[in-house]
């Protein structure tokens, strides 16, 4: 009996002294934290995805709280309605912010694209891209290994089985970028969201001239400039054989989804045109 | 006679499969069509100097070197240039390229200048020729380390300032399996080998070559020795035959007992090495004149009908130099461009041969195949087998995992590709596929800082 009324008193006079240090050094090297800081940390999504350009979602909370201007400081994860929070926390304008959404410039899913050679080597795009075309005709198109999909912090990014491409999940993107750093052959770009979501983009990155290009895949852009001429925008530039729609001057008529010849402009998330009989 | 010698830390011990072993070489006639790769030699691609259309002799410049490490890049055919622009290269990879095509009256004379070149220096023309023109010859001729890595030769020959060199080792070590391109070049051409080794350590200033041969070519040896026996400058050296002897830092360690310190130049040591096959081409160079044009190309594979040392222009496409042994088997599952263990595999036979292709292997597919990837069991095979003394497993963890400064703690960029640790994993891991990409990642980190201190510099 006397054994735990001995260990009892021992194990509570340490906790007691113990928790008297606590006290002590907590007070004496308390650090005075801006508030602010954590009430904007609590609005983040803590996945650290550097998609604002910041070492992590702390150090973008610390730069919000300590900025004069929120210009610049935006994070894609959070959404928009979080960034006005946070400027209402700090007492300024939310900057302008435009949402963004990973696209992927090719096209060449399993079954039409063309293979050289057989990779049975390591899943890996990185080592695949290191060895040149790594099997495909087309030296520039997706490899289909999934980096893009490990790198992506929201689960926005699969590989469709089928395709042997990835795909991009409209709600789930928020435009972190981690993916366009991640893809070894730089195929993936992120494009403004749209109305609706209604986006339209150039689906292939191949620069070879189009007699080679046509030759790798048959969906690639050719660079026959068929899109450039009939936009009556003038929001798209061929450039190294290879067609670029400017997101900012695109009025997403769909004038060049109809034109090209090898149906490498997409589009995504317009209503289902009615039929008419011509 | 004393044991051979060898380097100390790992390496394996592989089957020859020297195949192509009839040691003789084949003399392929002259292509009708070739396509010169401008960046088929390390440093800076070179830079054409010939437009479409233009008219070209045998042997003419039709590139020249941009910059100090890179090489002159010469026609091995007369007749037109009929394109100037991207080709792809064996890899599937697009790079610039000159295509030229004979014609039917300038195809006859090249191939009598071929058969019957005649010498253009005496011997007392070449006993007389400073060292500094023997580098300046070489650097015209475009000759490269014809051992695979294709180092511009006059670069070094050439070594920085504070650099004395001692010993020139002449590389016929030819470790990897199935190739026996340089064996057959020793048994053809000794005289011209050591005549090529002679002009080398002129250029170089050293006072005694060492021609280093692996025990497994006891012919080459025996025929060389009897060569170099009254000779005090070159002498031949037996090594024991163990991969990847050939490497330079293995070779020299073998040759000389001294180690290449890590990071620094292999002619830190006083040694400076260079291949057999590239002699024969400095000999070439310096007696005919003729810059480098073709090579000496093992074609083999167990299925190939006749595996041989085919001597071939540069240019010519690989497909027609598989024909020459035969055509490609039906089997074939894999042609990889090199030995069996640095080699690459060819995604594009319709690309052209470039001076570093020593031997064109074809493998069925049983022999294609990796083994499924196991994992690690942490046995140590891979760090007994590393001739770098590195810890393959570890440093091919940290480079998948994207650590890279760790990995260039542990001496990632030491590592030579070998391939001994994949060889000797029991797991069959692909421990090189993640320490190239470490490698590759961690040069383009310090290319990205080399230009950020620039800009930050230049503000």
């Amino acid at each position: 009996m006397s054994v735990i009324v001995t260990s009892v008193i021992i194990v509570g006079a340490i906790g007691i002294m113990a928790a008297i240090v606590l006290y002590v050094v907590s007070t004496k090297f308390h650090v005075d934290e801006n508030p602010a800081i954590e009430a904007i940390e609590s609005l983040l999504p803590g996945a650290n995805c550097g998609g604002c350009g910041c070492n992590g979602c702390h150090d973008f909370a610390v730069k919000c709280a300590t900025a004069s201007s929120l210009d610049g400081l935006n994070c894609p994860g959070a959404g928009e309605e979080a960034m006005r929070q946070i400027a209402s926390i700090t007492g300024l304008d939310a900057g302008d912010s435009t949402q963004c959404v990973a696209v992927v410039k090719c096209n060449g899913s399993c079954d039409i694209r063309k293979t050289n050679a057989q990779y049975d080597g390591e899943q890996s795009c990185a080592i695949k891209a290191s060895l040149g075309a790594a099997g495909d005709a087309c030296p520039f198109g997706c490899l289909g290994c999934g980096d893009c999909v490990s790198s992506c912090k929201w689960g926005a990014l699969s590989m469709n089985p089928v395709t042997g491409l990835p795909e991009v999940d409209n709600v789930r993107c928020t435009g972190c970028g981690a993916c366009v750093k991640a893809c070894p052959r730089h195929l993936i770009e992120l494009r403004p969201k749209g109305p609706r979501g209604m986006r339209v983009w150039v689906a292939c990155s191949n620069k070879d001239r189009g007699a080679e290009a046509r030759k790798e895949c048959p969906v690639a852009c050719i660079g026959c400039g068929k899109c450039s001429r009939i936009c009556p925008h003038g929001a798209i530039s061929v450039e190294h054989n290879l067609a670029y729609i400017d997101p900012a001057s695109c009025r997403l008529c769909l004038k060049c989804v109809d034109s090209c010849p090898t149906s490498a402009i997409h589009s995504v998330n317009f209503p289902i045109k009615k039929k008419t009989d011509e | 006679m004393n044991k051979p010698r060898t380097f100390s830390t790992g390496g394996i011990h592989l089957d020859e499969n020297k195949l192509s072993g009839l040691q003789l070489v084949t003399f392929v006639d002259l292509p009708r069509e070739v396509t010169m790769l401008m960046n088929q030699h390390a440093g800076n691609p070179a830079r054409p100097v010939v437009e479409k259309g233009d008219h070209v002799k045998r042997g003419d410049v039709i590139a020249n070197a941009d910059g100090l490490v890179s090489a002159y890049i010469h026609s091995p055919i007369s007749g037109e240039v009929t394109s100037v622009g991207m080709v792809k290269d064996a890899y599937g990879k697009p790079c610039e390229g000159i295509t030229i095509k004979s014609d039917p009256i300038d195809y006859n004379i090249d191939i009598e200048e071929v058969h019957e070149r005649e010498a253009v220096r005496t011997n007392d023309d070449i006993a007389s020729l400073t060292p500094d023109e023997i580098v300046s010859i070489v650097k015209e001729a475009g000759i490269v380390g014809l051992g695979g890595a294709t180092f511009p030769t006059h670069v070094k020959l050439s070594p920085p300032p504070g650099f004395k060199p001692e010993i020139l080792i002449i590389n016929g070590a030819e470790c990897e399996p199935y190739l026996t391109n340089d064996h057959a070049l020793m048994l053809a051409h000794p005289d011209e080998i050591i005549e090529g080794t002679r002009l080398l350590r002129r250029a170089t200033h050293v006072p005694r070559a060492v021609i280093a041969i692996e025990s497994n070519k006891p012919d080459a040896i025996r025929l060389l020795w009897g060569k170099t026996a009254g000779l005090d400058d070159i002498t031949v050296m037996p090594l024991k035959t163990k991969y990847p002897q050939g490497c330079e830092k293995q070779l020299i360690e073998a040759v000389t007992g001294r180690q290449v310190p890590s990071g620094s130049l292999p002619v830190a040591t006083g040694a400076i090495v260079q291949n057999v096959a590239t002699a024969y081409a400095v000999h070439r160079a310096v007696r005919y004149d003729e810059p480098l044009m073709k090579r000496i190309i093992t074609v083999t594979g167990d299925s190939v009908r006749f595996p041989g040392n085919y001597h071939c222009s540069i240019g010519r496409s690989l497909r027609s130099i598989i024909e020459q042994a035969g055509g490609l088997p039906d089997d074939t599952a894999k042609v990889i461009l090199g030995g069996p263990m640095m080699g690459r595999t060819v995604e594009n036979l319709d690309a052209p041969s470039t001076k570093g292709v020593s031997c064109i292997l074809i493998l069925d597919d049983k022999q294609a195949r990796r083994r499924e990837a196991e994992p690690c069991i942490r046995c140590g095979a891979c760090v007994n087998a590393c001739p770098m003394g590195l810890e393959p497993f570890l440093i091919s963890t940290l480079a998948r995992k994207g650590r890279m400064e760790d990995a260039a703690h542990e001496k990632i960029m030491n590592c030579i590709e070998c391939g001994s640790c994949n060889y000797a994993c029991p797991a069959a891991r692909p421990l090189l596929d993640y320490i190239r990409l470490g490698k590759i990642g961690i040069k383009a980190v310090s290319k990205d800082k080399k230009k950020k201190l620039i800009k930050w510099k230049g503000h």
